[in-house]
């Protein structure tokens, strides 16, 4: 039994020995930068639909899928019927990048990117308003236009006139 | 006009302990270092490179910082004791280096019990983890004091007994004439079992991993010196670290033969090279162990120690005991 005590003590010191010959995992990071995937959970961003316009539509979700109760919002209605946030404002030194968010927004209008570089030196910097978030893309759905599918009218068609969505069906041309 | 200065023997001799004193510090320093980066390459890591080229000016920049910690002496503990305890140690350790013979004409102190005077002064390091552990009056450091009092005092008994084969072999206690009675052949060749159970016993006494159970972070925070910080924080280190060293001098003295080396190769290098290139093998050695084996529980650690260490110990004195009077050896 000792023989064989010592033997692993022996093999697993040779094991190790010979790792001084591999190459090491580390990236020396702020001179060589880790990939990170198109879906890493990083700093929170507002996309805009493929015609430019904001997707967010102030629904509250993000709001209350979040966890650490980061994110304040307030919904106005234009109008021409389209609903947008009045104001948008998400606090990182709150945010713990657990992505509910993007999870539950139903517009696909908040989206996490693969930015890790959310240093501050001053914590009132962290707190990112509508201006510091909304971005001029459309971010990882390129096509995807919610009032061009959400069958409600809004300024640039009529109520059933999108992609996928049918007329409104008339009640009372539906008797038996 | 200087010429008095050679008689003045003593005068030399306080230089080369200062000198000695000088170079071992900041090489303890260098090890932490060295450690670092060594076990950081055995993980696939490239572990501190920032300070300095390949990291080494690292030492430096922890010396600062420790420098720059706050000298806190808890006002529960016994003061007085909880200053004194890593003075004890770092003192023991660095006056065990007196005896140890370098190269031919270096080493402080040709004593004549160089070896016993090593040996109590491995003893009396004991004192400093013990105090420690005591004087913190809280229970990390009781039971890491503890520890290290029940590992040292049982790792001590088979230490002395294994070097007791080399004494037999070359009938002295003098250190620098163990390694010239190795000029023929290193006592490795014979006193092999005695220096498996030298080294083994030198890694407990210096309790460093894998028999780190005196600190054993995962179970007692920092164990002895949880309660340390700052400048006595680093004298735990340093004589740490110094133990090491020593443990692999005192190695290659008795086992390896000091500064020797066979024909061919002794003639490359100066004998106080060969020494150095041999100590760090071994300290190599000692940070190997460290990264690859678990640290065993504490019970297993006293049943190995006097059950496995302590008969091996003995059988090797009595072999070669009667190998000697048999004239084999």
């Amino acid at each position: 039994m000792l023989r064989k005590l010592m033997f692993s003590q022996v093999r697993t010191m040779w094991l190790v020995l010979k790792h001084t010959f591999t190459k090491a995992d580390t990236v020396q990071y702020p001179e060589q930068k880790p990939y990170l995937a198109p879906r890493y959970r990083g700093r929170i961003v507002l996309t805009r639909d493929p015609d430019g316009q904001e997707r967010c539509v102030a629904c509250n979700l993000c709001a209350v899928a979040c966890p650490v109760d980061c994110i304040a919002l307030q919904q106005v209605i234009d109008d021409d019927g389209r609903k947008r946030a009045d104001f948008f404002r998400i606090n990182f030194s709150r945010c713990i990048l657990c992505g509910f968010c993007e999870e539950a927004c139903p517009t696909f209008a908040i989206q996490l990117t693969p930015d890790i570089e959310l240093a501050e030196y001053d914590r009132q910097n962290l707190v990112y308003e509508k201006e510091h978030l909304l971005i001029n893309g459309p971010g990882k759905y390129p096509d995807y236009n919610f009032y061009h599918q959400s069958g409600i009218a809004v300024g640039e068609k009529g109520k059933g006139q999108g992609e996928q969505e049918k007329p409104p069906i008339d009640i009372k041309g539906l008797m038996p | 006009m200087f010429e008095y200065l050679w008689q003045l023997e003593p005068l030399w001799k306080l230089i080369e302990i200062f000198l000695m004193i000088a170079l071992l510090i900041p090489i303890a320093a260098t090890l932490v270092w060295v450690e670092r980066r060594l076990i950081g390459i055995w993980q696939d890591r490239l572990g501190p490179n920032r300070v300095g080229p390949f990291g080494a000016l690292q030492p430096l920049a922890d010396l600062l910082k420790v420098l720059g910690k706050e000298d806190w002496v808890p006002p529960f503990s016994d003061k007085l004791v909880f200053v004194l305890a890593p003075l004890i140690g770092a003192v023991c350790v660095l006056m065990s280096f007196a005896v140890v013979p370098f190269s031919p004409s270096i080493g402080v102190s040709n004593l004549n019990i160089g070896l016993l005077f090593f040996l109590a002064m491995a003893s009396l390091a004991v004192y400093s983890v013990v105090l420690a552990g005591w004087a913190s009056n809280s229970k990390y450091a009781m039971l890491g004091g503890m520890r290290a009092a029940a590992q040292t005092v049982s790792y001590e008994v088979f230490m002395g007994l294994s070097v007791m084969g080399v004494v037999l072999l070359t009938g002295t206690f003098n250190l620098r004439e163990i390694v010239l009675a190795q000029t023929d052949g290193w006592l490795i060749k014979t006193q092999f079992i005695g220096f498996f159970v030298f080294l083994i016993a030198g890694i407990a006494e210096s309790h460093r991993l894998p028999f780190d159970l005196p600190e054993a972070e995962t179970e007692l925070t920092a164990g002895f010196h949880t309660e340390y910080s700052g400048l006595k924080f680093a004298l735990f280190f340093l004589s740490e670290y110094l133990g090491v060293t020593l443990i692999s001098a005192m190695s290659v003295v008795l086992f390896f033969g000091g500064w020797l080396m066979p024909a061919p190769l002794d003639t490359w290098l100066p004998p106080l090279v060969w020494f150095i290139f041999k100590i760090t093998f071994f300290v190599g050695f000692f940070i190997l162990l460290r990264t690859s084996l678990p640290r065993p529980r504490f019970d297993q650690l006293l049943i190995f120690g006097w059950l496995v260490m302590l008969p091996l110990a003995l059988v090797n004195l009595v072999v070669t005991a009667l190998l000697r009077l048999g004239g084999l050896i």
